[in-house]
């Protein structure tokens, strides 16, 4: 009795501390640990998931909603013609290292990313620039040589925000931006820290002092680190079958919201035999996309037939196009001189969604006659050098989470090895395009002509199985751009 | 060592025998016959419970885990065998020269043992897999390069007091070579302690191969492993706990079976032991 009367009394204590002052650290949890820490110069996501907004700023930003936002550039025209940009830019913002932001950074920052040296993921972006003047150094036009339809919206992602010429070399390993948050250390392996930026341009935007980004790729962890309270929140958990014991406990909030990441088992479009259309289409239809869903991601989840995010207000669903239908898959199998039998493989990186439907794919296509190996490989390291640069794969599997990225097979030398002059034209013509209805009817068309030539397996939206504390506010439910914004996250109580 | 057991003689024997006769009968039963396909995906059978759907129940993805235990036996024992016998056969040859010939033949044998023996089964398969790629191979690579420093020694033990009785000094004063003498006369002196040996370091060969597949090391997925059964199972846990205790027994059991077996055959074969029970 008396134990227990001590232990209220403990408890009592302990609860009437944080009733003075709600919590301003936050311990954000991720799967995958990025290789650096500057957006501008690689493509994996991990990235844009600990700097973007938080750390770094672009001239505009997409909100959680995905609409276009004002951030360094408070205000914007567009000539009629849609070839010329004027940007007026906030003043008075310094970066982390106490210099001055204006638009000189911007033309560096631009200039630096469309480089042909540059190793800027997103180079389209930057395109369609002829040139950039700053007229004075809080306005910055940029001419463009053709309309772009997407302008506004690409210069919102990770790969285009501002740097600083004296800091910019340095970025991956010791990052500097204008964001409400600054670099402080980062444990290789384990964790990288930041800390509220007192100068931040935007007084009391954020209401936390310290920012911790974990990095625990086993999915099992990742719910112990949550339960223990080492995590405040996992806004993509690892393992779909342990959401469900999440959305039945009031400590936690779950929610189960969407990515812009389409899963899909590209393959060597030049290398035999996958050269061959009949090839590619007969391995689409003998994948039950609804089975492998409910196998590898535990039924969370949206079939696609080709490579566009349901989200997007241009998706049509193309799922019907290429449609489960094994008998087929084996008729066009035997057309194409395989009927005997055809032997591939598939590299496939250790995140569980990848490897369980690279089993479940190698299942369903011995059911075809297709003998699918499975090699095991490490996502980002090993797959970047293997497959995105040596192309030295037959098929892979992997979730491709930029927004708006079908122009990825339009892209000379990308992975997929996929040359269709038609499909390059439509995407390029389609991002010329201002007028909203006729840019989605052609990213309609783009859509039906990957639907029909498969040059990757389309398979799943990839969800967002999204975990935090239920005192935790204002975090994102879905993710129209890969990112963990934590500029508007605080504590109740 | 394997501290010897308490429990009598032939009951050791006796255990670890069937146990073992058990393990190598489904390993070759699942070479012609299981109850289903054991790679065959049957989605709506998910996660099934032991006797809703098959004796052991289903997997993630409706697999029937009973078949995929015995394959599982298959793989496990195709991967131990080659890697304990290769393991054997350099460590044993190893052990001979270094008891035949001492001096700076014995020590160097002996320090290199030691830096082997050091690297873990584990680090060894990264590192082989680095260089032949991983899977089944370098699992078994990994596992032999472990083995080879056990059999060195033990071997070197035995041969050693074999080196001392009279009859080798008898074959020696008759200019008899040394590779003679170790295959006709310390060879069958010391096989006995030899198949103990590798009666128990096939059990840990079985833990290190599951180990191995674990981690994604051995046998390569969509051919079941113990290892990755279990690794597969980890998050499933609370929906379905046989996905976890099914893999977890089947490796207890041959391990436990196969070292009861080697405890048995070392009391069996022990000389001093038999003496012993002459005498009293």
């Amino acid at each position: 009795m008396t134990k227990r009367l001590l232990t209220a009394a403990l408890l009592l204590t302990v609860s009437v501390i944080p009733a003075f002052a709600a919590k301003t650290s936050l311990v954000v949890g991720m799967p995958i640990e990025p290789p650096g820490l500057d957006p501008t110069i690689a493509a994996p996501v991990a990235i844009r998931e600990v700097t973007w907004v938080n750390l770094y700023e672009g001239l505009v930003r997409i909100d959680r909603a995905g609409k276009i936002q004002p951030l360094l550039a408070k205000s914007w025209e567009v000539t009629p013609d849609g070839l010329t940009y004027t940007f007026h830019l906030q003043e008075g913002v310094k970066f982390h290292d106490g210099s001055a932001f204006d638009s000189a950074d911007v033309k560096f920052a631009f200039d630096r990313a469309r480089d042909p040296k540059s190793t800027n993921a997103q180079k389209q972006i930057f395109a369609p620039i002829t040139s950039i003047e700053t007229p004075d150094p809080a306005t910055v036009v940029i001419k463009l040589k053709e309309t772009s339809g997407n302008f506004l919206y690409y210069l919102g992602w990770g790969d285009a925000v501002i740097v600083a010429p004296e800091s910019a070399a340095n970025n991956a390993a010791n990052p500097v931006g204008t964001g409400p948050f600054k670099f402080k250390s980062w444990t290789r392996g384990d964790r990288v820290d930041l800390v509220r930026n007192p100068d931040y341009w935007q007084k009391d935007k954020t209401k936390l002092e310290s920012v911790t980004f974990r990095f625990i790729s086993d999915a099992q962890a990742q719910v112990a680190a949550l339960k223990a309270g080492d995590v405040d929140a996992f806004p993509n958990l690892g393992a779909p079958e342990l959401f469900a014991e999440f959305q039945k406990d009031s400590r936690f909030k779950a929610v189960a919201g969407n990515t812009e990441g389409e899963i899909v088992a590209g393959m060597n479009n030049a290398k035999k035999p996958f050269d061959d259309v009949r090839v590619r289409r007969a391995l689409m239809h003998a994948v039950d996309r609804k089975a492998l869903i409910e196998g590898a991601y535990s039924g969370f989840g949206q079939p696609i037939g080709s490579f566009f995010s349901p989200n997007n207000p241009a998706f049509v669903d193309m799922t019907g196009v290429v449609p489960y239908d094994p008998e087929k898959a084996k008729a066009l199998l035997k057309e194409a001189g395989f009927g005997n039998g055809l032997s591939i493989s598939i590299k496939s990186p250790q995140m569980a969604y990848a490897s369980r439907s690279a089993e479940l794919l190698s299942a369903m296509l011995s059911e075809v006659g297709v003998d699918l190996k499975i090699i095991p490989t490490e996502f980002p390291a090993k797959w970047i050098e293997e497959v995105f640069k040596a192309k030295d794969y037959d098929m892979t599997i992997v979730a491709h989470t930029e927004p708006l990225d079908i122009d990825i097979f339009a892209r000379d030398n990308y992975y997929f090895n996929y040359k269709n002059d038609t499909f390059k034209a439509l995407v390029a013509d389609a991002a010329k395009t201002t007028d909203e209805k006729a840019r989605y009817a052609k990213y309609a068309e783009a859509q039906k002509i990957l639907a029909e030539d498969v040059p990757a397996l389309f398979l799943f939206q990839l969800p967002k199985l999204g975990v935090w504390n239920a005192k935790v506010q204002g975090l994102w439910e879905n993710s129209p751009i890969p990112s963990n914004d934590v500029t508007d996250v605080s504590w109740t109580e | 060592m394997i501290k010897r057991s308490r429990i009598p003689l032939n009951s050791a024997l006796v255990i670890g025998g069937i146990l073992t006769a058990l393990l190598i009968i489904t390993a070759l039963v699942s070479l012609v016959w299981t109850p289903e396909v054991p790679t065959r995906v049957r989605i709506a059978m998910r996660l099934k419970a032991p006797g809703e759907v098959g004796i052991l129940g289903t997997d993630h993805f409706g697999r029937d885990v009973a078949s995929l235990l015995m394959v599982g036996a298959w793989n496990s024992l195709a991967i131990a065998w080659p890697a304990v016998l290769l393991g054997a056969a350099i460590g044993t040859a190893i052990g001979c020269a270094a008891a035949a010939w001492k001096g700076i033949a014995d020590e160097v044998a002996m320090r290199v043992s030691d830096v082997v023996f050091a690297f873990p089964a584990v680090l060894s398969a990264i590192m082989i897999g680095a260089l032949v790629g991983s899977g089944p191979l370098a699992a078994i690579l990994a596992i032999a390069v472990f083995n080879i420093p056990v059999f060195a020694r033990v071997t070197r033990g035995v041969a050693l007091q074999v080196w001392t009785l009279d009859y080798i000094a008898a074959a020696r004063a008759i200019g008899k070579h040394p590779l003679r003498i170790t295959w006709e006369d310390v060879m069958p002196n010391i096989a006995g302690a030899l198949i103990v040996q590798v009666t128990i370091q096939l059990a840990l060969a079985i833990l290190t191969e599951a180990g191995l597949s674990y981690l994604g090391l051995g046998v390569r997925p969509p051919n079941p492993s113990w290892g990755r059964m279990l690794s597969d199972a980890q998050t499933y846990l609370s929906q379905a706990p046989h996905l976890a205790i099914a893999p977890g027994i089947a490796i207890a059991l041959s391990v436990l079976g196969l070292n009861l077996l080697g405890d048995g055959l070392r009391d069996a074969l022990d000389p001093t032991l038999k003496g012993r029970g002459a005498a009293a």
